[in-house]
């Protein structure tokens, strides 16, 4: 398979980024937006011609999926230990080709409505070029440290975006937080490749991977703190991984990140960046699975399936819709981080390898589908608070429709696309470990319920008396939605575990009908019960709320967690270990080297006078030292 | 040679020239008189260099060129001094070491 025409799937956004930067005052922004819009539609058709070619026609090879590499040396280190860039194309990176790709499409078009009239409305698209870029160049990544690379570059772009509204000192704080908490994450990644490089000797994801490969076989061979220095190199990449997915305890920067721009959210915050832990975790799952029979792997299940609890339950308590749906990306994240975690590695048994995939495929769908739909409700009421929206859908409907069926989607109702991915997470976690699968199901019950409070309470409730008239939003805003709601109700029906599966040879899933059954279920809770709360107002829910006291409100403060960590980092960080060395470096190195100075300083003063001006004292300095040396001469001959 | 003077009477000649010309650089006041002061010095040395060849060495004539050479050095040098203490006098009108003391700390 020929795959070099695949390398202009990330060089087309690079050079619309640089076109639209560098002359971003130059350009009209209707054109810009034209030239951002038709760029990532040439890498659109791109990648489904390459999703087309590797699936249907190259890619299976005897049953099996192959892996194309295209790339070349940059630096070298030893023989095998060299950094490459290229390109490499397998299941899971033609998969998130055509998924990044399709939202960032999505996103471009409705940017054009959203973004009407803004000033910076050329340098916005630059930077979704820019972020385009570097997450094609992520997914396309062929071994640890381009990934690493274009790891950074996607986080430089979030926080360019998140930055976008510069002026607003919300806006400032939240890109630095984000930036700030994935960097210290990052860290941990840094920190797990150097090891892997060091061990291993190699970063390339095909030697990494290979079960047979000397990487996965000399797992046991050094060990540190009884563990395998890999699965420490694993489970600090795990962190890296877990600051991007906003998994717990490192999901601190994902509200906070809603002050960018409600497109920004969808394509980045919800859709793409967001899921980039699980990809990379999905990236290197092999070893994960086989290195020390996959305790990493444990840990990798446990934390997304607390997340995934922790952030509903927050979710439900939420009123700002923004931040509802940011916790619900954390929430539905967790979920695929869970599904990886439970995996097994052959045929069925990657059940949850595949369901996992599934799940970021049709989560990017509909949540992007939720968080364009949220925009296009904020354009029209300008205010993200729940309690100025209600009744409407008589305003907006097709944002109604749309917002419905993305809706349904995430609650896992059955034909659309979340139902399919949900459940055979569900299968995974039924089998691997119970414990999880009962905290997934209370998560879809809870997730059914909040994202129906969210619609009713956008679109029903109370009849809100607005000061203009909400109506819908224009074309170039509404026919993303409408093509997104279609993909959120058919992509469901792929047949995903024929094409993307650990073992790259494909199964056929059946649908478990007694699991299928109880989920849909839990679901059908949550959302009566929400329909009861939220359908017409009523102070049902105050009650409740009410009854829950003390818990409900640390819920609404989301545990205090942001709290707790300014507490960490203000009272304890900077007041007891940071204050005290810049005391020392003040005090005692500065002290040190200011004293050398002064003291010269005030010696100079002192002789300074001898300097007088006067010739004659020269001559007498000189005449009374040759007078002086000669007694010692004459002394000495004596 | 000179009969009847040794050279211990030349030299102690020489040394309280010497010393006149150092004490009289030390303690002038006024420019021209410190040149004519630094003139004393390096004719006595002039003439320790003839004495010294004469009494000591007659058979060579190095002292005898060496004082020729001190003598056109001190020449030029006192053509220098002269033309910088001219200068100094255009500037200031003055040739007085007192007002010549601008170039300190």
């Amino acid at each position: 398979m020929n795959i070099n025409y695949i390398i202009l799937v990330p060089l087309i956004p690079l050079a619309v980024f640089l076109l639209l930067g560098i002359f971003s005052h130059k350009i009209k922004p209707a054109v810009s937006g034209l030239i951002g819009v038709g760029g990532l539609l040439s890498s659109t058709i791109l990648s489904f011609y390459a999703a087309y070619q590797y699936f249907f026609i190259y890619g299976k090879v005897d049953g099996v999926f192959q892996t194309f590499v295209e790339k070349t040396t940059w630096m070298n280190f030893t023989d095998t230990l060299h950094i490459d860039m290229g390109i490499l194309i397998d299941p899971i990176s033609v998969m998130m080709l055509v998924v990044v790709s399709t939202i960032s499409l999505m996103v471009h078009i409705y940017s054009n409505g959203y973004m009407k009239g803004d000033e910076g409305f050329t340098k916005f698209f630059a930077y979704l070029s820019l972020f385009s870029f570097s997450m094609f160049g992520l997914v396309l990544a062929t071994n640890l440290f381009q990934i690493y690379i274009f790891w950074e570059l996607v986080g430089v772009s979030s926080y360019l975006l998140i930055g976008y509204y510069y002026t607003k000192s919300s806006a400032i704080a939240a890109s630095k937080k984000a930036f700030i908490v994935t960097r210290f994450a990052d860290l941990g990644f840094l920190i797990g490749i150097l090891i892997i490089g060091y061990y291993t000797g190699t970063y390339d994801f095909i030697d990494l991977n290979n079960p047979e490969g000397n990487a996965i076989l000399s797992w046991a061979a050094t060990s540190f703190m009884g563990m395998s220095v890999i699965t420490w190199a694993l489970i600090l990449i795990f962190v890296g991984g877990a600051g991007k997915s906003a998994m717990f305890p490192l999901h601190i920067w994902l509200p906070d990140a809603m002050e960018g721009p409600t497109p920004v959210s969808a394509l980045i915050h919800a859709a793409t960046m967001v899921v980039a832990g699980c990809y990379l975790v999905a990236r290197l799952f092999p070893m994960y699975y086989f290195v020390d029979d996959g305790f990493a792997l444990h840990i990798v299940a446990y934390v997304g399936a607390f997340s995934s609890l922790f952030a509903a339950v927050i979710a439900i308590t939420q009123t700002d819709i923004k931040r509802v749906l940011a916790f619900s990306t954390m929430s539905q994240i967790g979920y695929m981080m869970f599904a990886l975690g439970v995996s097994g590695y052959g045929g069925h048994e990657g059940v949850g390898y595949m369901a996992s995939m599934f799940h970021l495929f049709t989560h990017a769908m509909f949540k992007a589908l939720l968080f364009l739909c949220a925009g296009s409700v904020i354009h029209a009421v300008h205010s993200n608070e729940l309690k100025d929206m209600g009744g409407l859908r008589k305003y907006m409907p097709i944002t109604n429709i749309t917002f419905l069926i993305a809706a349904l989607a995430i609650a896992g109702v059955p034909p659309f696309a979340g139902f399919w991915s949900k459940d055979e997470i569900l299968v995974a976690a039924f089998h691997h470990d119970k414990l999880i699968y009962y905290v997934g199901l209370l998560v879809a019950g809870l997730t059914a319920f909040y994202m129906f409070r969210l619609y009713f309470g956008i679109f029903w409730s109370k009849d809100t008396k607005y000061d203009h008239t909400p109506h819908e939003s224009p074309m170039s805003m509404s026919i993303p939605l409408m093509i997104l709601a279609f993909l959120s109700i058919t992509v469901g029906f792929i047949p995903f575990s024929e094409f993307v599966t650990a073992d790259r040879m494909g199964f056929e899933a059946h649908l478990n009908y007694p699991l299928a059954a109880v989920a849909v279920g839990v679901g059908a809770v949550g959302i009566i019960l929400s329909w009861i709360f939220y359908k017409k107002e009523n102070d049902l829910a105050q009650k409740f709320a009410n009854f829950f006291g003390v818990f409900y409100k640390w819920t609404s403060n989301k545990f205090y967690f942001d709290e707790i960590y300014l507490f960490v980092t203000k009272k304890i960080i900077f007041n007891l270990i940071a204050a005290p060395i810049a005391k020392f470096d003040k005090k005692i190195v500065d002290g040190t080297m200011e004293g050398i100075g002064n003291k010269t300083v005030l010696l100079s003063q002192k002789i300074k006078g001898l300097q007088s001006g006067r010739v004659q004292d020269y001559a007498l300095f000189f005449v009374g030292g040759i007078v002086v040396i000669t007694m010692v001469f004459i002394y000495m001959w004596k | 040679m000179i009969a009847g003077v040794s050279i211990y009477e030349i030299l102690t000649l020489t040394s309280i020239l010497f010393f006149i010309g150092v004490y009289g650089f030390i303690t002038r006041t006024n420019l021209i008189s410190m040149l004519i002061s630094v003139e004393l010095i390096l004719n006595s040395s002039v003439v320790n260099f003839v004495v010294i060849n004469k009494y000591l060495f007659p058979e060579v004539l190095q002292g005898v060129f060496f004082s020729v050479f001190i003598i056109a050095v001190a020449a030029a040098e006192t053509a220098l001094a002269i033309a910088i203490i001219i200068n100094l006098y255009r500037l200031i009108s003055s040739v007085e070491v007192k007002d010549t003391e601008v170039m300190k700390y």
